[in-house]
């Protein structure tokens, strides 16, 4: 039995504030069908890739200090657990909320692994910046250490793939091999050399691109890419898994409405147990995957040697659920649930995103068995 | 990882440092003879003397009940019996045999009892001296529990009980048993009543217990015939036709969703106990072989296996979670699904168990080649008791639909 982690997570009073008033102020300012209206309007599948987004309620959680939360007090951030973050991105998941919160949280962790190399960008982000992860390379292993992208004399040369929200954000944290290794670099998305290539996407609620770097001028934040990336690792996975367990909420809630009101044979569908019980099952998955994110964000404020290990376990569950209640919400829908007009397919669009994002079940699955039972031969 | 030291009360802490002394010190060494899975297959009285003499232990050193008040026979502690259970499994003590007492009779009688009635009853629960079981199904009432059909006749100040109870684990050693009947034949719900019975004393005048052999090979539970047995009025538990409501407060504890902390202890590794659990199963999975290479190192196999485990995990977490209300959206959405997970858990990490030994799944208990034993075929066997007793899966999840999520009853 472990000993060291408390009881409740970590998850204070102040958590549960910062959570609760985050599901008011997404409730408040944006229903879903100002997300469909947002982000739905062209239902072309050879559609130009598109990145729509409310920035005006962006700059507002800005404001409200969303963004700087997790940056250490020292590099000037509030500092708060990655469990408490985890309340809030639950939320944000909930209302698939188009925003690069996630990706500058991403970012951020990675920075804060970095030593002193990342307190002058962890400044900026503590300051309202926002910035995303580029250190993935073109076949999308989630392995880190992986990039195809050089650094010679504080210029990027080659491309990063999967960049998430690559659009929203102002500064890219990118992974790249020079003379020492793979170092990581701070680059401005603006800057000369940088050429942002959009990815025509399944997900409306996101953006996502492929970035090359023509001698683009970067600095060096780390010496040791794989080392921060490693370390940063496990909250990513957790928050990640929190924002499909805030999603798969939704997507139950919104179908147990749907059951709760369409009659078929003069009853409720959701009388019949051919209903009724997937979406137990589906309940019982996102309760699973909301336990394990809980206790993996918990293991990175307070057991990091476990971090890995049960954030494995959170993102392997979240990508089951993000896919099981997927595609129980379209097909308990019945016909109206395959339309473009009814909101369930931006959850579906999101979630099915979110399900291989940094790692899909039987990915991380395979990770911790080799953790636990051994490398196979 | 959901039971901390860190967080303990100075009333827990205090407490936990006794059971530890007092565990170091009293455990009870191997058992004599093989004990069964669980107590609900205890079918010798050498096994049953040995359990039931390691829960007078564990009652006298306070271990036992000891969230309940000093005048029923409790500890009257506060929020200590998580802390004595914990302490229990983690010295790997066998398990409480009064299962069903602590579990479901305890609970609903402290809740529903008259003061007399839990003063005479409670004490010997406790300390396993009086074995219970429990009246509830019978050949007509399945999961359709309210049309439970054993009647009580009103006779002067007696009642008079005909009728036929089935899968009553243990009650070949009770001398009590929980008792759902009818005592008014026309309404549904509100025609139920809740007793205590004293079924020892009247065997043969009035009660008959016969076993049932389980799918196991095992028995363990039974039938009981109650033909014109008298009771007293007093051992009635709430008011005549409140038994519906009663029999809640003992589901609820029975699913693991009550008030109270059901006593249990634990986790004693022999070769006569098991527990399907996945790291049960990784070891099984080393131990196997599958073309010539541990079965362990086989990709599908390890996937399957770590799915139980994060399963395994995921039901820990929960319970932990269901103990943080800011993380919760409805109170009985996870206490409701311990039953259903942890059973459905164990029987598919015993289904994967079988496949794991493959060719020698096929060797049993009595066969020196069989992997442990033999224990997981009958674990595996075992485990529908868990997902068809106390609700059936398919109950669990009606209940769950409908009392969480809402939806449209399905009756």
């Amino acid at each position: 039995m472990d000993m060291s982690q408390p009881d409740n997570f970590g998850f204070t009073e102040e958590a549960a504030l910062l959570k609760e008033s985050a599901r008011k102020f997404l409730a408040d300012n944006f229903p879903t069908e100002k997300l469909h209206a947002l982000v739905a309007d062209d239902p072309d599948p050879e559609r130009m890739p598109g990145a729509h987004w409310d920035r005006e309620l962006w700059q507002q959680m800005v404001e409200l200090g969303w963004t700087c939360l997790a940056v250490p007090e020292a590099a000037g951030g509030v500092g708060m657990p990655v469990v408490a973050v985890a309340g809030l991105v639950e939320e944000v998941g909930r209302a698939a909320f188009p925003c690069p919160l996630l990706a500058t949280l991403n970012a951020t962790y990675a920075l804060a692994a970095c030593g002193s190399g990342g307190e002058a960008a962890l400044a900026e982000i503590a300051g309202g910046t926002s910035a995303s992860l580029a250190v993935t390379g073109q076949d999308g292993s989630w392995s880190v250490g992986d990039s195809a992208v050089k650094c010679a004399d504080g210029r990027l040369i080659g491309s990063a793939w999967f960049v998430q929200d690559a659009r929203k954000v102002e500064r890219l944290l990118v992974s790249a091999q020079d003379e020492d290794g793979l170092g990581l670099y701070w680059v401005a998305v603006d800057a000369e050399g940088v050429d942002l290539r959009p990815d025509a996407i399944v997900d409306l609620t996101r953006d996502q691109a492929h970035v090359v770097f023509d001698n683009a001028p970067a600095q060096r934040v780390s010496g040791d890419a794989a080392a921060a990336l490693g370390a940063a690792m496990p909250a990513i996975w957790s928050l990640l898994a929190a924002d499909i367990a805030g999603a798969a909420e939704w997507q139950l809630q919104t179908t147990v409405e749907y059951v709760g009101t369409r009659q078929q044979f003069e009853r409720p569908l959701g009388f019949f147990q051919a209903v009724k019980h997937p979406l137990v099952d589906v309940m019982v998955q996102i309760d699973q995957t909301r336990s394990l994110l809980y206790n993996a964000a918990c293991a990175c404020d307070t057991e990091p040697a476990a971090a890995a290990r049960y954030a494995h376990m959170a993102k392997a569950s979240a990508s089951e659920t993000a896919a099981f209640a997927s595609g129980r919400s379209v097909q308990l829908h019945g016909g109206i649930g395959f339309t473009w007009e009814c909101f369930v397919h931006l959850y579906f669009k999101r979630q099915k995103h979110s399900q291989m994002l940094w790692g899909d079940a039987a990915w991380h699955r395979a990770r911790l068995a080799d953790m636990l039972i051994g490398t196979a031969a | 990882m959901s039971e901390s030291a860190a967080k303990d009360t100075p009333e827990q802490a205090q407490f936990r440092e006794h059971c530890r002394q007092w565990l170091a010190d009293n455990h009870p060494g191997e058992p004599p003879v093989r004990l069964p899975q669980s107590p609900l297959e205890i079918m010798t009285t050498e096994q049953l003397d040995y359990l039931q003499a390691w829960q007078k232990a564990a009652y006298d050193a306070g271990l036992v009940g000891c969230d309940y008040p000093e005048e029923v026979g409790g500890g009257g502690r506060n929020d200590c019996q998580r802390v004595a259970n914990a302490e229990m499994i983690r010295a790997r003590t066998p398990f409480l045999p009064n299962v069903i007492g602590l579990g479901m009779a305890a609970p609903t009688v402290f809740y529903h009892g008259q003061e007399a009635l839990k003063q005479r009853l409670l004490p010997r629960l406790f300390s396993g001296e009086d074995i219970w079981c429990q009246g509830f199904s019978e050949p007509g009432a399945g999961s359709d529990l309210a049309s439970v059909q054993t009647f009580a006749e009103k006779k002067g100040d007696k009642w008079v009980i005909n009728g036929h109870k089935v899968w009553t684990s243990l009650a070949h050693f009770a001398e009590w048993m929980i008792l759902l009947l009818r005592t008014d034949k026309s309404h549904k719900y509100d025609g139920l009543s809740y007793f205590v019975v004293p079924i020892r004393s009247a065997l043969g005048k009035g009660v008959t217990v016969r076993p049932l052999i389980k799918i196991t090979g095992e028995t363990g539970f039974n039938e009981v015939i109650f033909e014109d047995l008298e009771v007293d009025d007093s051992f009635r538990l709430d008011e005549l036709g409140k038994g519906w409501q009663v029999a809640m407060t003992t589901l609820a504890h029975e699913r693991g969703a009550g008030e109270k902390v059901t006593p249990r202890s634990g986790g004693m590794k022999s070769r006569s106990t098991h527990s399907s659990t996945s790291s049960s199963l990784i070891e099984l999975a080393r131990q196997c072989q599958r073309d010539g290479r541990p079965a362990s190192e086989d990709a599908l196999l390890r996937d399957r296996i770590i799915r139980q485990v994060i399963r395994e995990e995921g039901l820990a977490q929960n319970q932990r979670r269901a103990r943080v209300a800011a993380l919760q959206d409805h109170p009985a959405r996870l206490p409701l699904q311990n039953k259903l997970l942890s059973s459905e858990i164990a029987q598919d990490t015993g289904a994967i168990a079988m496949e794991v030994a493959g060719a020698s799944a096929s060797l049993y208990l009595g066969d020196d080649n069989a992997p442990a034993g033999g224990q997981w075929p009958m674990a595996y066997m075992n485990s529908y008791g868990m997902t068809i007793a106390a609700g059936t899966s398919e109950v669990q999840r009606n209940i769950l639909g409908e009392r969480v999520l809402g939806l449209a009853k399905s009756k």
